[in-house]
């Protein structure tokens, strides 16, 4: 053992990756070429405006979303876009611009809330129900396939009956909205973290953490679930654009949020929906594109994230005829048994393997 | 022209994330017609790039460079492969040249007849009625070796033994009577007494189809047995070329003498055992045992309404402190199970299992955990028996953790790197992710792990049989460091004999799930008394092409007086 100790120190340790490289999208957007790269950057920025314009909503939108009129009286209901009201404004006498810029805000406050919501659910059942399987686990699978089984916008309406009762204060309604959505969403979240802690509960590391004599919770949270995460990003990407929709959806049937409560698209266009007969166009036209841009922006991120994290989908350059170096294959370079046992030059020193497990000389 | 395919300067570089990675760098072959050559090297050598060239097989991500001159049955025709267009490729693969893959059972498609399967290849080359091609298929069928072929060539994938599947993978390649077959480690997955048996189908293409043989694999055992002429690759390049008994009789590249000296032989360990038997102290045949089993039963529950399948039937065997035990078997002998029944990972349903003082039949996880910091456990892939997602510090010192011998990965790090240096790993790839190590350092490390609470008893499972022969060898040299070092006693489950000679005191076959011999090295190998020890004992191919031959003709009469 005394050998090892004067070589351990020349080994040296491995640089740990870049920060760039590791943060979930920034690495997707470096890694990706092309088509799948235009995809992704679309994607971001659209997403990215979303975000943006609901966060600074309060900043950005001329009037409160609730505000019928301005220093020179009522804004009038029906009015053409003017330079006052770029957008127009509604049967209802609102500042169709305004809406929409805090609609983003309402929208972004529910997809937060269904989706970590539904997540932290989904995830959780998964697991237990996935590791100890049994009779629990059945009864949740049955459960979650009658969830599937039911219309999930009909769902959505009963729950947010059952919470509201009626009521709609901007939290209230926000969560209305949200926890329907979350009971939607919950056996997405359910059937994936299930089927990947049914595989890993099969993998050799999670049988060598039973036998070292690891409790159930332990191997569970330690070695399972974070090994089940990984395509979490993926649903949680396309759950968001399902849940604006779904959101617009409630809206548009009436049993969304009240307007003096908050803005919502879905509510906007259903009050528009006359509008469109009469040949005004602006009231529908902005909540619409509203809605088709945010669900296209999180579905174009979800879906170039969903190609680059499979190496058979992913695009990459063509490389030189016969390019590159030769990749350091061999594990004992130099050959086998030319070093005794406990001396280490030489033998599996000094190669190394880069993020994607291919070994590189450095 | 007498080659059936002549390899130019090939160079083939793949795409990757990390930039263009050359895989096979300026390689030049050619095979005869009748001739076996065989590519050996260990995993990342190239040797699969290099065939598959040979079939336009590679993916799309690659590209190649020089020439792949191949010519058809006749001889009348050589075309470029690397030049050829998809239509051309699919005209010249099956008729010209022809593959038999790894994993016959994922060769074939289960929702098919194999009939049907040998006859997709000849409709899809020329215009045969259906009449003409099932009476191929059934007389190809035959030829190889599958009994009762009229009958049988109605049969799906999943009713024949995995030696069979192999016979009809094989059959599929020689339907079109192709000059070439590329054998992608054809034996790899098959059990020892199968592998003799394909090799021997294998010598008969060759003898009796004229078929020439590019035969891929890292046994050297195989290569022995079917070889005439060997080509050793490493790192992308062609090493060495010779003829087989030159090869073996006096290597002339220092990689080949190295990967020659690391194949472990049957018989090299008994001497050693002898050792360590003699070193023994007094009154140690009396110690109590570690492992006790008596009439061991384990039974895997069957589906609603059929009968259990007995995996072990009335196992009786002993391990006495600081002793290896090595369990040799074919896969489906039951040795596996043992094992984990052993560590509690399967469920003893019959008989008496006593380890470390526990009665195992019926016993509950509750009372057995604490026994646990008591077994290690090597797993069989190294790959796999790692969190992806910890480091290699935080892996060895979860068993510290667990037992409350350390707070946190942290604390125990100093216990870990006495440890890492213990398989002799340097400390810092306690810091690396398990992906960042190569396969034989895992394996280390993965001892290192098992070794954490310094158990007295180590269940290994076939701890080396994924690794490079090259890797195998170190693995093993330090297990019995380690061994020798902590004194602990130990299972070690292989299917490979001249592996477990290496390292055993006593050596215990299985054989659909009975022990059917058991001894010290010498005795089992020596002077095997059980008729299936020695059957299993003559299908080891040796590495060595004299003495193969001659162990090919004793296991020819040994199966015709069976």
């Amino acid at each position: 053992m005394t050998a090892t100790t004067a070589t351990s120190a020349t080994a040296g340790a491995v640089p740990k990756r870049r920060l760039r490289d590791r943060l979930p999208v920034v690495h997707q957007l470096r890694q990706s070429v092309g088509l799948q790269r235009g995809m992704l950057v679309a994607g971001l920025v659209i997403t990215g405006l979303f975000i943006l314009t609901a966060i600074f909503a309060p900043l950005l939108a001329p009037y409160g979303f609730a505000q019928l009129r301005g220093e020179d009286g009522a804004f009038g209901s029906q009015q053409a876009p003017s330079a006052e009201h770029p957008f127009g404004t509604t049967v209802g006498g609102y500042d169709v611009l305004s809406r929409v810029i805090w609609g983003a805000q309402t929208a972004l406050l529910v997809i937060i809330v269904a989706v970590i919501a539904s997540i932290i659910a989904g995830v959780l059942l998964g697991l237990v129900s996935g590791y100890f399987g049994g009779w629990f686990d059945r009864v949740l699978v049955v459960v979650c396939d009658a969830i599937y089984a039911f219309p999930s916008l009909l769902l959505a309406i009963a729950l947010s009956i059952m919470i509201s009762g009626g009521q709609s204060s901007l939290w209230g309604g926000i969560l209305a909205a949200a926890l329907s959505i979350t009971v939607v969403f919950i056996p997405q979240y359910f059937r994936v973290i299930r089927a990947e802690t049914v595989r890993i509960k099969a993998e050799a590391y999670v049988e060598s953490a039973k036998v070292l004599g690891a409790s159930n919770g332990r191997i569970m949270f330690r070695h399972v679930l974070r090994n089940a995460t990984r395509t979490l990003p993926l649903i949680f990407t396309l759950n968001s654009s399902e849940a604006i929709l779904t959101l617009a959806g409630l809206g548009f049937l009436g049993f969304g949020i009240e307007p003096t409560a908050a803005a919502e698209w879905g509510y906007d266009l259903n009050k528009a929906l006359s509008d469109v007969t009469s040949g005004i166009w602006w009231t529908s036209l902005y909540p619409g594109l509203a809605i088709v841009l945010a669900v296209l922006g999180i579905t174009l991120v979800g879906e170039s994230l969903n190609d680059l994290a499979d190496p058979r989908l992913r695009g990459r350059r063509r490389v030189a005829q016969a390019a590159g170096q030769v990749a350091e294959t061999s594990v004992v370079p130099g050959g086998t048994l030319s070093a005794g046992p406990g001396g280490l030059d030489g033998l599996e020193n000094g190669e190394s393997f880069d993020e994607h497990g291919i070994e590189v000389k450095r | 022209m007498s080659t059936v395919v002549e390899i130019k300067n090939l160079g083939v570089s793949f795409a990757t994330d990390a930039g263009a990675v050359k895989a096979v760098d300026d390689v030049s072959l050619e095979v005869a017609r009748g001739e076996v050559l065989a590519i050996v090297g260990e995993s990342g050598s190239g040797k699969t790039v290099t065939a598959k060239t040979i079939l336009g097989l590679l993916p799309e991500t690659a590209t190649t460079s020089g020439a792949v001159l191949l010519s058809n049955r006749e001889g009348t025709r050589e075309r470029d492969v690397i030049s050829l267009g998809k239509q051309q490729l699919r005209d010249i693969r099956g008729t010209d040249v022809a593959m038999v893959f790894q994993e016959p059972s994922t060769a074939l498609n289960p929702v098919y007849t194999v009939g049907w399967q040998i006859m997709e290849g000849l409709r899809a080359h020329g215009e045969v009625s259906k009449k003409e091609a099932r009476r191929r298929a059934i007389e190809m069928l035959g030829r190889v070796g599958i009994p009762d072929p009229e009958e049988r060539i109605d049969h799906f994938p999943h009713q024949f033994s995995g030696g069979q599947k192999q016979r009809i993978v094989i059959a599929m390649a020689l339907v079109l009577d192709p000059g070439l077959i590329v054998a992608d480690e054809p034996t790899t997955a098959l059990d020892v007494t199968v592998q003799a048996e394909i090799l021997d189908l294998l010598r008969r293409c060759r003898d009796e189809f004229g078929t020439a043989i590019v035969l891929i694999t890292h046994n050297m055992g195989v290569v022995a047995d079917l070889a005439d002429r060997v080509a050793v690759m490493y790192q992308g390049k062609l090493v060495e070329q010779a003829p087989v008994r030159e090869l073996f009789a006096a290597p002339q590249a220092d990689y080949t003498k190295a990967l020659l000296a690391a194949v472990p032989h049957v018989g090299h360990g008994t001497a050693r055992a002898a050792e360590r038997v003699a070193a023994r102290a007094e009154g140690w045949a009396g110690a109590a045992p570690v492992v006790e089993a008596r009439g061991l039963e384990i039974v895997y529950p069957g589906r609603f309404g059929r009968p259990g399948f007995r995996a072990v039937d009335g196992v009786d065997l002993v391990i006495r402190p600081g002793e290896v035990l090595g369990l040799v078997g074919e896969s489906g002998s039951g040795k596996t199970t043992i094992g984990r029944a052993i560590a509690g990972l399967t469920k003893v349903t019959g008989g008496s299992l006593q380890v470390l003082g526990h009665e195992m039949n019926g016993i509950r996880e509750r009372d057995f955990r604490p026994t646990r910091s008591r077994i290690g456990f090597v797993f069989q892939d190294p790959a796999s028996s790692f969190n992806p997602l910890l480091t290699i510090a935080e892996c060895v010192a979860e068993p510290l953790v667990i037992h409350g011998r350390a707070a946190d990965a942290a604390e125990a790090r100093g216990r870990v790197d006495e440890l890492l240096e213990a398989v002799q790993l340097p400390r810092a790839y306690g810091d690396r992710y398990p992906h960042e190590l190569s396969g034989g350092q895992r394996q280390r490390a993965s001892l290192a792990r098992s070794l954490a609470l310094e158990p007295e008893l180590l269940i290994a499972d076939e701890p080396t049989s994924a690794l490079d022969v090259s890797v195998q060898a170190r693995v093993l040299e330090l297990f019995r460091e380690l061994q020798q070092e902590f004194g602990f006693a130990s299972l070690f489950i292989s299917h490979d004999l001249a592996v477990v000679d290496l390292l055993a005191d006593r050596i215990a076959v299985l054989y659909h799930g009975e022990l059917v011999e058991e001894g010290t090295g010498a005795e089992v190998l020596g002077a095997p008394s059980d008729p299936y020890t020695k059957r299993l004992l003559a299908s080891l191919p040796v590495p060595d092409p004299v003495e193969q031959a001659e162990r090919r003709a004793e296991l020819r009469r040994l199966r015709e007086a069976r």
